[in-house]
């Protein structure tokens, strides 16, 4: 079942917000294709009625008090200084809702598909 | 005055008596960095700047007889996916090269506010993936006892750094050997903490139930003192646990007369190097002379660990790296319009991330999608917990178990970028310590030739004390 298709990895990439360059995209068909293929060796294991470990604490529901902690008090000028782009100490970011675009949507579409 | 190869306990000794200044201390190592840096390429970052400042401050301190605290006044170098305040941390990733985080990760907080000395950022495989530190935007480390070779990853500019003395001991982060096998492979002592030992907190993520932050230290005791000031619970991570931090240093004197070793056959099994198992045997050997009795064991799963750990790996990966996104922090690429976001995520990351992180985040969401959830994700959790399952079985018997830390000797650079497959397979003695959750310690056990061996000491969940016991007679006996 791991054999990716250019086409996959274009989606995947696509999934994954990476713009890729043509070789790249051979490069990683072939690479995780071999990857996926070597992970079929766990078809080998017998998992019926093994529950699933997700975390290895055993802790479950942590809590803590719901009251503000102090920050040093730079931090805020230190966070403003790291944004890429700012209009005063705002952050200033791409639009992300854009109306008459058809081509964003079927995009956006686009994330539904699978493999299958 | 011989500033050389100081342990921790000889710093802390030493400033203490006046043998040195702080001052001094810190000009020395800075020396040192300037000198083989530029050929070992451990440090990405060097915080000549504050660590000057601060070791005059602690000099101050030591005139006027104020009593120094735990690690004060030690310089130590910290791996650059763990966020140091006011210090450049680039996760050795280009996406990341002028981030100054605003805070200290909690481990490097609790060392700081005890006065030690953050002597500069560590290289390593961008944002931790790898095992030969060559996925690093700023170039491999080289191993200090062979240039050519590797120097192991993904903490290999750490462990560079303390085998070259370029620092007295170094914090680093294991998901699946990133702190034992470049120990193993620079010749130094590693200790990969049991999850929820120490905080993760301010340690760049990569697969968020196996990281685990950890120091490379020059000796076991150098480890054990670290752990005292490092370990406990954190309020600002949920998965510490408040179990009390024993002093291990008083725990090293017990000794390891009585206790029970195992040796998992798995570990040896075909396809380990011959000279590196002699090493190991022979460091089996030291213990049994020193009172432990030691049984072969079996953990019958082991041979599944590198699938089911590079299945969990990426899928939280990918979810973690999905925060580099060019928008709040870090560089923000556009070719063209700068207000297209989808450009601008695609461009940024395409630009800022390297190839193993971008082959990463594929594999994740490729194993995540509709379909494949179940076949691979949700069966990589079962068999983890058959692995997890089998330690605690082991752990029944015997109290620790001894393997080699990397089944050969360090490779050369370049032997392994283009098979991404056969450089995940390096991994394979030391993941399944991450997948149960459990810690393991890398101590030097010889040479072959002028490559160092480690051999690995795997114990039950929050034992530390007992790995490091064994790690210490280890040291003793050879």
């Amino acid at each position: 079942m791991a054999n990716l298709t250019k086409a996959d990895i274009e989606h995947l990439a696509h999934l994954s917000r990476l713009e890729l360059t043509d070789a790249e995209k051979d490069l990683y068909a072939h690479q995780l294709s071999a990857v996926l293929e070597y992970m079929e060796i766990l078809n080998e294991v017998n998992t019926d009625g093994v529950e699933p470990t997700a975390q290895v604490t055993g802790l479950q529901d942590v809590y803590r008090e719901d009251v503000v902690h102090d920050c040093p008090k730079d931090s805020r000028e230190e966070i403003v200084a790291l944004f890429p782009d700012a209009e005063g100490a705002a952050l200033k970011v791409p639009a992300a809702l854009i109306h008459n675009k058809a081509a964003s949507m079927a995009e956006d579409d686009d994330d539904e598909k699978d493999f299958t | 005055m011989n500033l050389q190869n100081l342990t921790i306990s000889a710093v802390e000794k030493g400033l203490r008596q006046k043998d040195f200044s702080c001052a001094e201390l810190v000009a020395a190592y800075l020396a040192r960095i300037n000198e083989r840096n530029q050929d070992l390429n451990a440090f990405i970052t060097v915080a000549e700047k504050s660590a000057a400042e601060e070791a005059l401050a602690v000099d101050r301190k030591i005139a006027v007889g104020e009593k120094l605290q735990p690690l004060e006044g030690v310089p130590f170098a910290v791996k650059d996916t763990l966020c140091t305040h006011g210090i450049r941390t680039t996760a050795a990733a280009k996406i990341l090269d002028n981030f100054i985080p605003p805070y200290d990760a909690t481990v490097i907080g609790k060392i700081r506010d005890n006065g030690g000395i953050v002597i500069g950022k560590n290289n390593c495989d961008a944002f931790g993936h790898g095992a030969s530190n060559e996925n690093s935007d700023y170039g491999p480390v080289k191993n200090p006892h062979d240039p050519a070779k590797v120097s192991g990853g993904s903490s290999g500019g750490s462990a560079a750094a303390v085998a070259a003395d370029l620092c007295a001991y170094a914090i680093g982060e294991d998901t699946g050997g990133s702190i034992r096998e470049p120990a193993a492979f620079c010749g130094v002592v590693g200790l990969k903490v049991s999850y929820g030992r120490t905080s993760r907190y301010g340690c760049m993520p990569m697969a968020s139930s196996l990281d685990t932050v950890g120091p490379l230290t020059k000796t076991v005791e150098d480890a054990a003192a670290v752990m005292e000031v490092i370990a406990g619970v954190d309020q600002y991570d949920a998965t510490t646990l408040p179990e009390a931090v024993p002093n291990y240093r008083d725990e090293l004197k017990k000794g390891i007369d009585g206790l029970r070793i195992g040796l998992p056959r798995e570990y040896f099994a075909e396809g380990l190097n011959e000279e590196v198992k002699s090493c190991v045997m022979k460091a089996v050997a030291a213990c049994e002379q020193a009172g432990a009795t030691v049984e072969e064991v079996s953990l019958r799963h082991t041979k599944y660990a590198i699938a089911t750990y590079y299945i969990v790996v990426p899928c939280e990966d990918s979810s973690n790296m999905a925060r580099y996104d060019g928008l709040r922090f870090g560089a923000r690429v556009t070719n063209g319009d700068s207000n297209d976001l989808l450009r601008v995520y695609t461009q940024s990351r395409a630009s800022g991330l390297p190839a193993e992180v971008k082959r990463r985040i594929m594999i994740g969401a490729y194993a995540l999608s509709h379909g494949y959830y179940d076949a691979y994700y949700l069966k990589a959790q079962k068999v983890r917990t058959l692995i997890k399952q089998d330690f605690e079985n082991v752990f029944e018997k015997v109290d620790a178990l001894i393997t080699p830390t990397y089944p050969g000797l360090p490779f050369g650079i370049g032997e392994l970028v283009d098979n991404p497959l056969a450089m995940y397979l390096a991994d394979v003695l030391t993941v399944p310590a991450n997948l149960a959750g459990v810690p393991a310690l890398s101590v030097p056990c010889g040479k072959v030739g002028t490559l160092p061996v480690g051999a690995q000491i795997i114990g039950p969940r929050f034992k530390e004390d007992i790995i490091l016991r064994i790690g210490r007679a280890m040291e003793r006996e050879m």
